[in-house]
Order: structure tokens, then C-alpha cells, then sequence
């Protein structure tokens, strides 16, 4: 059946004050005005190693038309970051536990910053006391079956950075990564690698989709770069046919 | 041996010397992943990586290290710096790669942990 395409914007990469490097004033109202403000309609919340403010978000959210996407930045064993994103609440849930289960350690608040897991109004009910900014002890390509074992969506991180993405931490996509897409940074031009770089660094005949994301960890920077998309709703589902280019759906910019 | 002394032996650059840049140093660490410094390195140690990120400021603040050199001449991202000079943490810098600083630092007596 013909569903009615149009364009979406969105900004699939954002920081809470979950994350430690996640400034403190990243709570669900000023997150969702600057989504607002900038037009964005899907937000995707992608803290470190942790999807504990997606259920606060995605309340907030309710009234104000823009569609929060659950999900998480995952730091493999070789400190590669990858974007898990999900529809269903089982499947994030059941990623976590993966996901909990292969991260070790606990955080240094004063080192690292505080891990904040607030409610959706953005009061603090709980401090996450596990090391989030630590790397799991799953490879690469454990995290990416590991999303595909709960029906997400990976896509590697901010490729072009030189640093924790996976052509920095390895030297080059494998060819036999199942990656549903490639993240490239806001700032592609400061302390990143060139496009000759990043030409060299995927391999393989399969083209893979690049998308970009404002990465943010401050109010100002959500959705300071979005994706377009040509999809019938904001689903992981829908964004699944567009980075694959099927039944009519498509990437269609990024700004 | 003290951080200064092996800053003059090595030619090491002084890239920020707030801290203790008279701090006994009591051991050597070398990598470039985080999570690794994490689980090994020492108080004390100094840590030798090419890394520039932050995170190497709030890791060797976690681990009470006793200095970061870059190697390559790298420079820190202005964050780093800001981290280091919040953080009290020495940050130094050398052109030489990795295995050759780390064979000179082997030979003043410095030893991993």
C-alpha cells in the first residue's frame, strides 16, 4: 500500500545531562525548544552507553509533536563509537542489558562530569553510577549484530573524527561490518580527517550512506546539523528504508 | 626521577607545567585507549600517548598520573588544555614517536608498573 511520502528533519545524535560530557542544562525542556527552534521533527537521544532519559524525553515530547527516537552511543572494545537506534521500548530495553552486561567500572564525577537521569519535567531522580564514558568489552561487530539482534538501527559515529570514530580507532571499515550507515561530523573541516581520507578509509564495493547529526552536548548545538529524509513517519523503521534507499524512501540532504 | 629532570634530559616541551612538574615520577604507561589507562596505569606514571581528546586530561586525573606527553608533536585541543589547567595536570610534548620515546625513557630508568 502507497504511503504518503514527505520530508522529515532529523537530528538523530543528542547528548542529556545523562552523559557526563553532557552539559547539566540538557533536560527535556530546553532540548525539545531548541529542537523547536530549529525546526527539527525527530530527535534521536543517544547518551553514552545508556538509554535512561529516553522515557523522560519521549513524555515531554508528547504534547509537542516532535517524535523522540530511543537509543544509545555505544563505545566498542576498541573505543569505536556507534549510533543504536529503536523503535520499541523491549528492544532498547533488551539492548541496554546487553549493553550494561560488557561495561565495566564506575564514574568519576569529578574527572568526567555528572550522570544525571531526570523525569520529564528535568528534575534529578537518580545519579547513573557506572562509568558510561568507558568502552564495553564488546567489538565492533558484536555491537552491530548485538543492534541488529533488537531490531535497531547502527551507524558509526562521527566518521571523519580523529578521534573514537572507526577510521581513527581502525584505520579502515571493515568490509564485512554491516553498517547501516556512516555519521558524518558539523564540523568536518576542524581537526578531522579530509575526503581523501575518508574515501580511503571505506572499503569495499558497498557504498555506504552518510548521514549527519549535531552530536550535541549543550542546548545550542541540537539539531545544528539534521538529515533529510523522505519517509512516510519518523520511525527506525522508516529511516531503515530511506538509508537503504527502498520503497520510494531516501536520504534526501543533510544541513 | 623527577618530571623535570626528565623534561630537560628528553627535550621534552612544556606544554602547560601547572601540577607538580616536580613530581616523582614513579613509572611508565603507553596507549592510546582510554579504557586501557583506565584499568592499568599508576599513580605516578607517566603516561606517553598520541591522544589529544579531553578525555586523556580526565583519565589521568582519574588515575592521579603523574604527566601526559604527547608524542609527535601533537597538540592538545583547546578543551585539553583547559582540562589540564583545571585539573592540575602536567601536559608535556615530544616529536619523537611513541617507540623511541618510550626506548629513552626505558633507558633514563623509568619502567612500566
Amino acid at each position: 500500500m502507497e504511503k504518503n511520502l514527505r520530508r522529515f528533519r532529523v537530528d538523530l545524535h543528542n547528548h542529556t545531562s545523562l552523559s557526563p560530557c553532557g552539559d547539566a542544562r540538557m533536560i527535556p525542556q530546553n532540548i525539545l525548544r531548541a529542537a523547536a527552534e530549529r525546526k527539527v521533527d525527530v530527535i534521536g537521544i543517544t547518551d553514552h552507553n545508556s538509554a535512561e532519559n529516553v522515557a523522560a524525553m519521549r513524555e515531554a515530547a508528547e504534547p509537542t509533536g516532535i517524535r523522540v527516537i530511543g537509543g544509545m552511543e555505544v563505545t566498542s572494545a576498541e573505543e569505536v563509537h556507534l549510533l543504536a537506534l529503536f523503535d520499541g521500548d523491549d528492544e532498547l530495553a533488551g539492548f541496554q542489558q546487553l549493553v550494561y552486561e560488557n561495561l565495566h567500572g564506575t564514574n568519576d564525577t569529578e574527572a568526567f562530569g555528572y550522570q544525571w537521569v531526570f523525569d520529564a519535567e528535568g528534575g534529578v531522580i537518580d545519579l547513573n553510577p557506572r562509568l558510561l564514558i568507558g568502552a564495553t568489552v564488546l567489538s565492533v561487530h558484536e555491537v552491530v549484530d548485538g543492534i541488529h539482534g533488537f531490531g535497531g538501527v547502527a551507524i558509526a559515529a562521527h566518521v571523519d573524527r580523529q578521534s573514537f570514530s572507526i577510521i581513527s580507532q581502525l584505520g579502515f571499515i571493515p568490509g564485512d561490518l554491516d553498517l547501516d550507515a556512516v555519521e558524518l561530523s558539523p564540523f568536518s573541516e576542524e581537526h578531522g580527517f579530509g575526503p581523501d581520507e575518508l574515501a580511503a578509509g571505506v572499503t569495499g564495493e558497498r557504498k555506504l550512506v552518510a548521514v549527519t547529526f549535531s552530536d550535541a552536548h549543550h542546548v545550542d548545538e541540537v539539531g545544528r546539523a539534521v538529515t533529510e529524509l523522505m519517509v512516510a513517519d519518523g520511525s527506525v523503521a522508516e529511516l531503515r528504508l530511506a538509508l537503504r534507499g527502498e520503497g520510494g524512501r531516501a536520504v534526501v540532504g543533510g544541513v | 626521577m623527577c618530571l623535570s629532570d626528565i623534561a630537560r634530559e628528553l627535550d621534552l616541551t612544556v606544554i602547560y607545567d601547572g601540577g607538580d612538574i616536580d613530581r616523582e615520577i614513579t613509572g611508565g604507561y603507553a596507549t592510546d585507549l582510554m579504557s586501557d589507562a583506565i584499568a592499568h596505569a599508576k599513580a605516578g606514571d607517566l603516561w606517553v600517548t598520541l591522544q589529544v581528546h579531553v578525555n586523556v586530561v580526565a583519565v589521568a586525573s582519574m588515575k592521579d598520573l603523574g604527566a601526559v606527553v604527547l608524542t609527535q608533536d601533537r597538540q592538545p585541543l583547546p578543551e585539553t588544555l583547559q582540562k589540564a589547567r583545571d585539573e592540575g595536570i602536567p601536559l608535556l610534548g615530544s616529536n619523537l614517536r611513541a617507540f623511541d620515546l618510550i626506548g629513552r625513557l626505558y633507558q633514563l630508568g623509568i619502567r612500566g608498573t
